[in-house]
């Protein structure tokens, strides 16, 4: 007798759950995305498409990820495990990163160096001495950690206020720029605390650089 | 309480039993059924094993011989303490089994046959519904119930009180238990129970431990603590090969060492001994326990029902004032009671006549006086003077009927005074001279004194007493209130008290009563905890799960706290016994890591001398505090009525803080004692 | 410090109304939103044969979650086998190897989110949508219908049935996680997260150099992520990355938005005990009586929400304290260097959130189990790293999607059991016995969460295949190892990623881990609440252990800490504690 009802129950609890993962597939992995680009699209489309950075025209970067800066004359970021996902190519379209290892595709994370990790004292070390050659009047201790130890994320946009400011110096040297026009730049690009409680000072590196690259004249030139 | 008997724990006759116990104990068929000590017996086999064999595992140092030696050896004490305590506490009962069956030697029965004619038989022949007849000096031959004759039956045997008490047909009192001696007079006895499964035998298997079934909490206890066993297990195994990755072979001694110190050897060696001596606390105090579940229930109790009369009040009611009619001198009234009082050898009788002289009377008996003494039909007694004066005091209706016999009239005002006297709880009795009705008698329902505490301390702890009386609503709620009860029943017939307890019990009240009469069983089978008073009937003790041996109702309330006691003991030590791995963790860890990581150091925070030193103190400090503590699970934990906070917060403080500290300061005592002492040999 | 103490009060105001809804949903009384969810139900009923009102036992229930886990993860297993096919595929993402699928779909189906792939260049948008997105719903999903199974049996409104889980399943979709994710989701593109439908961008940079942005409907797997406990990161670089946080208001929406449902799974546990409670007062003594009002607290959390919430409170307290304190001391070797460290222990992290957002974030994933990281746990300081680790190790600090009320209240049994006993009574929790039955099952589902991970971890140390995916040398390859098990074996998914996981023996280990760590207590917990239902209320007196009371909640952290803290101790001794002791040299 229990058997056929049994069996019953059986196929009906399958189908339950069959055609309710059916439903909720539609609804939580197609409906739910699609809808909410619709209305990004319609409310914040800058943001929904990666708040890009357009120098006339044309995208140079995005407002919240970093990049690689090599020049003198721009304001460094922290070192990051991907470059910041910068690279270049060479005639037959191979790529590599500014420090001429090859392109590992669009990453993000870190070293994940612990602590104790020797390798990470190398690379600190290796990072000090090259800032020290370029900024020949900053001691070592005064160096700001974070300028020294790679992000999360290795796209970190930001550096802390002082990091900014340590590299002042230098950047006047070699952009022609005045000092006070520089400070006048990092002030700009500086954002206060969140209701002046949550989170950190940051400035951002690319905003900094967009403007050190106006000031300079850059811009203009690019274009051509 | 006067029979609490050998109040010692221990005798030199229990110490050598347990000692033998402890070592017979040590059968790993035994030992199987305490897993937590049984692991330690086998880390016990494994280090002796690695002792005589120490590469076994591999290890090349052959100078862990010693080592190996002084582990096992440490193990095999833990394990002994262990069964030790257990021995410990099956000795008492041991030895009250072994008095017990002395009197349990077979005797002769005289059987009656139909024809009444008497066979002598073996008691062990004797079977249910046989019928026996005992005469003066002889032991009864069974459990049965007295069919005929009255007696006086010396039962010290079985509780220790060495007056004689009345055993006579029909009512309550007329069980008699196997073992016992009539002193005088005879008794008829129908055999109530076959042989071997008579209350002796079940009582000398109760106590001896034989039937000892491990109660529901036990069994959850135990659960918990073999599960704390194999986590630790699991800790210990996966261990070797972190410790290996980490660049540490670490000893498989040490590995035990440790495992040893962090599965809970404390209570898990007392466990038993704390449940054995809980019943034995119960049986000390002569009230005998059914089962250990019994007990355990009895912390649990929420209700109480208790009878009135000869649990919460005397239930001998007391003179306590005397109320003339109008037109009847005082004095003339106090007289007259005195004088039928004067061989009155009820507590009525014997009330009146002192507070008669209390009151300045001084009557003496006339010569020639014929007393008369009280009756269930006559419901009267009294004395016919020499004068032909008849004088009677005895109950209202009673009396009435007297002086209307005898030509009188009811005075007008002697209703009044009776109903006044009903209304303050008391009892009535009317004294008449002739056809003259003089007054009424306050007889006065007194409560125990003490109770009123007693309820005040159960009620701190969340009990709510019951009172069952035959009384009148009026009288039940004045007594009531004067002894403090949480409620009651009045006009209670024995249907009632099922009802109530059913009713509690829907509740999910956990409900207690006391009762002796045959119609109290069934309401003792229902409630969760019954005790039987040994005086009652075999019904009675049958349905109930606990026997009170002095038939004292009032203990119901000390045996709810030995419950209780019996299950903070358990608690407690349970509690002390874990918070005991946090020191040893402290103590072996940095012994065990700190060769490779002298860093680990730091977490040496007792500071103790060296590495061997370090776990093997540990490793004693376990071992020891098991004996130290068998006092304590024997005695079990003060318990004091507090709110449950208030306990929690208590015994917290006590054992768990000091569950964390104490072994601090043990295990570097320890230290400092056997460090020099390792030295010497050379670890 | 102030930023701390802040975000938490704000987010002790927040879960009290969201506390209430989920009560609501729980307990099937109206909320305000039931005209259109009503609808939306019932269509969903109608079309799959759900009878909602017909009641399941335990058992039943169980197997229903068990079964319909089954069908999703078939689903989900093969999509991402053929996620190559040119669908929702700009990228031309390839399809992914067997192992890694399996622990993929393991991963995600278990509300783990350990993820051996990196989303940028491993999965698909579609496989992004109909298998991760998906996928977060509905485990977040299951795992909060298991715990309103669970509260519903220890409430114990009827002797054997403890809900309808189709109907619970579709419930809390419909009426929590898409309303909330869809609010979140817009918030969070608002404040710059990605929701797009495009290719990756390649852009040409100021210095002549290019670079790739990611792009996707990141918005909508973010929001989600971190609201169903999940954690799984549409990149690599998880919740760090700017595309996925860029701002610390997006930090703190993703924060909150975890925090909430586990909190307010406790009130909703509190709030239908005490009308259990309630009811069975209320049938004894119909009428008179008055019921006793109760404090504040306890009529927004629950007599027994209060002191649960309230030790899970502490438990978390002293994790981010120690957690902060560490990180703020900074890298004694990069001090070493002559690096200055007052900035603290900056390396993994993100400027913008800084040390104390950091912290938080780090405690709040690994309490709640999500495990989304914001910054990298692999590069904590040794102490740091520890307090994310023990949380998972007793995966009861909050938890995430009602897994961690119901560990919780495994300790609380266990608590009740020894101060029960400590106040003279046999024990009792929530009006009901602990005896034999329970107690082998409270014993058996904490036994499991130890044995999967030190059992492994063993495995892994001991094995070549295991030590292969060791990437730092020292006492931190073990964390990494005992990280990556107790993070799988709490259903938890964050890493310290430095770990080279992505072989057959890791994907498969921690596929293992991750099954057995979150059916085996889900059933066994379901069994505990399906054999408390059926006993009868006992009677509560002045003698009775309080379990609604601050001194209980205390009590409940020692447990915990002897526990579940006792049991890791060597083994935290030899990874982080060494570390941090050798590291100070």
């Amino acid at each position: 007798m229990n058997e056929p009802t049994n069996k019953n129950a059986f196929l009906h609890g399958l189908r339950q759950s069959l055609v309710v993962t059916l439903i909720l597939l539609l609804l939580c992995g197609f409906v739910f995305p699609v809808l909410l680009s619709g209305i990004s699209m319609v409310l914040f489309p800058s943001q929904a498409n990666g708040s890009l950075i357009y120098i006339n025209g044309q995208a140079v970067g995005s407002a919240y990820i970093g990049q690689d800066f090599t020049e003198p004359y721009f304001m460094k970021g922290r070192p990051s495990a991907y470059n910041y996902n910068t690279y270049y190519e060479d005639e037959q379209g191979n790529k590599y990163y500014n420090d001429g290892s090859r392109f590992a595709g669009l990453s993000s994370g870190s070293n994940n160096y612990a602590p104790s990790n020797p390798e990470l004292a190398e690379r600190v070390e290796a990072d000090i001495q090259s800032f020290l050659e370029a900024n020949p009047d900053v001691k070592r201790e005064n160096i700001p950690a974070d300028l020294m130890t790679a992000s999360g994320s290795g796209l970190d946009p930001h550096i802390t206020p002082a990091s900014a400011r340590i590299q002042i110096p230098a950047l006047a040297a070699s952009s022609g720029l005045r000092v006070e026009k520089l400070e006048q730049i990092v002030q700009d690009n500086t954002k206060g605390k969140f209701l002046g409680v949550f989170g950190e000072e940051t400035v951002n590196v690319i905003g900094v650089n967009l403007d050190i690259a106006e000031a300079m004249g850059l811009l203009e030139n690019k274009d051509k | 309480m006067t029979k609490r008997k050998n109040k010692k724990l221990l005798t030199p006759e229990i110490l050598k039993q347990a000692i033998v116990g402890s070592v017979k104990k040590l059968d790993p068929r035994y030992m199987f059924k305490n897993p937590v000590m049984f692991v330690v017996e086998i880390g016990f086999i494994i280090t002796l094993t690695l002792t005589i064999v120490p590469g076994l595992f591999g290890e090349s140092d052959t100078g862990l011989r010693t080592y190996n030696l002084i582990v096992s050896i440490i193990l095999l004490a833990t394990v002994l303490f262990a069964n030790f305590a257990e021995s410990v506490a099956e000795g008492r009962g041991k030895a009250q089994a072994a008095s017990l069956k002395k009197t349990q030697k077979n005797t002769e029965a005289h059987l009656l046959d139909r024809d009444g004619n008497k066979t002598l038989v073996s008691s062990g022949d004797l079977k249910k519904d046989d019928i026996v007849i005992v005469m003066a000096g002889e032991i009864i031959p069974g459990d049965g119930e007295v069919i005929e004759g009255i007696a006086s039956v010396d039962e010290s045997a079985i509780t220790g009180e060495s007056a004689p008490v009345v055993r006579e047909s029909g009512g309550d009192f007329s069980s008699v238990t196997g073992g016992t001696t009539v002193v005088s007079d005879w008794l008829k006895i129908r055999i109530t129970s076959d042989p071997g499964n008579s209350f002796l035998n079940r009582m000398i298997a109760l106590v001896e431990g034989a039937s000892r079934k491990k109660t529901p909490n036990e069994i959850a206890l135990n659960t918990l603590l073999i599960s704390l066993t194999i986590i630790f297990l699991i800790v210990i195994v996966t261990l070797y090969p972190i410790g290996m990755y980490c660049g540490i072979q670490l000893p498989v001694s040490t590995l035990i060492a440790l495992m040893v110190c962090l599965i809970p050897t404390t209570i898990g060696g007392l466990l038993s001994a704390i449940g054995i001596a809980g019943i034995d606390r119960v049986n000390r105090f002569n009230v005998f326990a059914m089962s250990g579940k019994a007990v355990e229930a009895c912390g649990d109790v929420d209700t109480m029902i208790l009878d009135k009369t000869g649990t919460i009040t005397f239930g001998n009611r007391l003179a306590a004032d005397f109320f003339p009619v109008k037109g009847v001198n005082r004095s003339d009234l106090i007289r007259c009671a005195a004088l039928t009082s004067l061989h009155d050898e009820t507590p009525e009788g014997k009330s009146t006549l002192e507070l008669a002289r209390s009151l300045g009377d001084n009557s003496e008996e006339i010569p020639g006086s014929s007393f008369m003494e009280f009756t269930a039909q006559t419901r009267m007694s009294g004395v016919d003077l020499p004068d032909g004066t008849k004088v009677r005091k005895g109950a209202s209706d009673a009396i009435e009927q007297y002086v209307t016999s005898q030509g009188g009239k009811v005075p007008a005002d002697l209703h009044a005074h009776v109903e006044t006297v009903s209304s303050l709880g008391g009892t009535p009795l009317v004294v008449c001279q002739n056809n003259q009705a003089l007054g009424v008698i306050y007889l006065k329902d007194t409560v125990k004194p003490g109770m009123v505490e007693r309820f005040e301390r159960l009620r701190a702890i969340g009990i709510k007493t019951i009172m069952c009386t035959g009384d009148n609503p009026l009288t039940a709620a004045t007594i009531a209130k004067e002894a403090g009860v949480d409620g009651f029943i009045a006009e209670c017939k024995p249907e009632d008290k099922i009802s109530v307890i059913k009713k509690e019990q829907a509740e999910g009240k956990i409900v207690a009563m006391t009762g002796d009469g045959t119609n109290d069983a069934p309401a003792l089978a229902q409630a969760n905890v019954g005790l039987a008073m040994n005086s009652g009937t075999t019904a009675a003790k049958e349905a109930a799960n606990m026997v009170d041996l002095d038939s004292d109702p009032t203990k119901i309330l000390e045996v709810v706290e030995i419950g209780k006691q019996l299950l903070i003991t358990r608690g407690s030590l349970t509690t002390f016994s874990i918070a005991n791995d946090i020191a040893k963790y402290f103590a072996i860890i940095p012994a065990m890591f700190m060769a490779i990581i002298p860093q680990v150091g730091v977490l040496n925070i007792m500071q103790l001398s060296t590495q061997n030193s370090a776990i093997l103190s540990a490793l004693i400090f376990n071992a020891i505090i098991i004996p130290c503590l068998i006092p304590l699970a024997m005695k079990g934990v003060k318990y004091r009525p507090m709110s449950s906070e208030k306990i929690l917060a208590r015994n917290m403080m006590i054992y768990g803080l000091g569950g964390v500290i104490t072994p601090f300061i043990g295990i570097k005592i320890i230290d400092t004692i056997i460090a020099p002492i390792l030295t010497a040999i050379g670890i | 410090m102030i930023q701390l103490v802040l975000t938490l009060i704000i987010y002790l105001i927040l879960v009290i109304p969201v506390g209430r809804y989920l009560y609501h949903i729980a307990a099937e009384k109206r909320t305000f939103a039931d005209p259109l969810f009503d609808r939306v139900d019932g269509a969903i009923y109608k079309l799959s044969g759900i009878e909602p009102h017909k009641g399941m036992n335990w058992k039943q229930y169980a197997m229903a979650l068990i079964g319909t886990n089954a069908v999703m993860t078939a689903i989900g297993y093969i999509l991402l086998r053929i996620q190559s096919i040119p669908l929702f595929n700009p990228n031309s993402i390839e399809g992914m190897e067997p192992t890694l699928a399996f622990n993929t779909i393991i991963s995600f189906m278990t509300n783990t989110n350990l993820q051996h792939y990196s989303g940028e260049s491993g999965l698909s948008y579609l496989s992004q949508m109909l298998v991760i997105i998906f996928m977060m719903f509905v485990s977040a999903a299951s795992g909060y219908s298991a715990c309103m199974a669970f509260i519903r049996g220890l409430a114990g409104k009827t002797k054997d049935n403890v809900g309808n889980f189709f109907a619970d399943l579709v419930r809390i979709t419909t009426r929590v996680l898409l309303p909330f994710s869809l609010i979140g989701g817009l918030l969070l593109v608002w404040q710059g997260v990605p929701q797009n439908f495009s290719k990756n961008v390649v852009v040409q940079t100021m210095e002549g150099t290019f670079q790739v942005l990611a792009m996707g409907p990141v918005a909508a797997l973010e929001i989600i992520k971190h609201l169903g406990t999940n954690g799984g990161g549409f990149f690599g670089g998880n919740s760090a990355t700017p595309m996925e946080n860029p701002t610390i208001l997006s930090n703190l929406i993703e924060l909150y938005s975890m925090m909430l449902l586990p909190g307010a799974c406790v009130i909703t546990f509190g709030k239908m005990l005490s009308d259990g409670r309630l009811r069975y007062q209320e049938s004894n003594s119909p009428g008179n009586a008055p019921v006793r009002r109760e404090g504040i607290t306890a009529r927004i959390f629950g007599k027994e929400g209060r002191s649960i919430f309230l030790g899970m409170g502490i438990l978390f307290l002293a994790g981010l304290s120690l957690c902060f304190r560490a990180e703020q001391q900074g890298n004694p070797v990069l001090a070493e260097l002559g690096l200055n460290q007052s900035e603290g222990n900056m390396e993994g992290k993100e400027v913008r959130f800084g040390i104390a957002q950091s912290a938080l974030f780090t405690t709040v994933t690994t309490s709640f189990t999500t495990g989304t990281v914001n910054n990298m746990h692999d590069t904590l300081t040794p102490l740091g790293g520890m307090v994310p680790m023990l949380h998972m190790m007793l995966n009861c600090v909050f938890g995430g999607k009602g897994v961690g009320l119901m560990n919780m209240i495994l300790y609380a049994i266990l608590a009740v059991f020894i101060c029960g006993l400590m106040v003279g009574r046999t024990p009792e929790y929530l009006g009901k016995k602990i005896e034999g039955r329970e107690m082998k099952l409270t014993a058996l589902a904490i036994m499991i969460h130890p044995l999967l991970i030190l059992a492994f971890s063993a495995l892994a140390v001991a094995t070549a295949a295991g030590q292969a995916g060791i990437t730092n040398p020292g006492f931190h390859g073990l964390s990494q190892v005992l990280y990556e098990y107790a993070s799988s074996a709490a259903n938890n998914g964050s890493g310290f990623e430095g770990l080279a996981d992505n072989t057959y023996f890791w994907n498969i280990t921690t596929g293992i881990v991750m099954f057995l760590g979150r059916y085996l207590p889900i059933v066994i917990q379901l069994a505990i609440a399906g054999s408390l239902m059926k006993k009868n209320y006992v009677n509560e007196s002045t003698g009775t252990l309080s379990t609604g009371s601050v001194g209980f909640a205390v009590i409940l952290v020692f447990v915990v800490y002897i526990f579940a803290a006792l049991t890791f101790f060597p083994a935290l001794v030899l990874g982080p504690i060494a570390e941090h002791l050798t590291l100070l040299g």
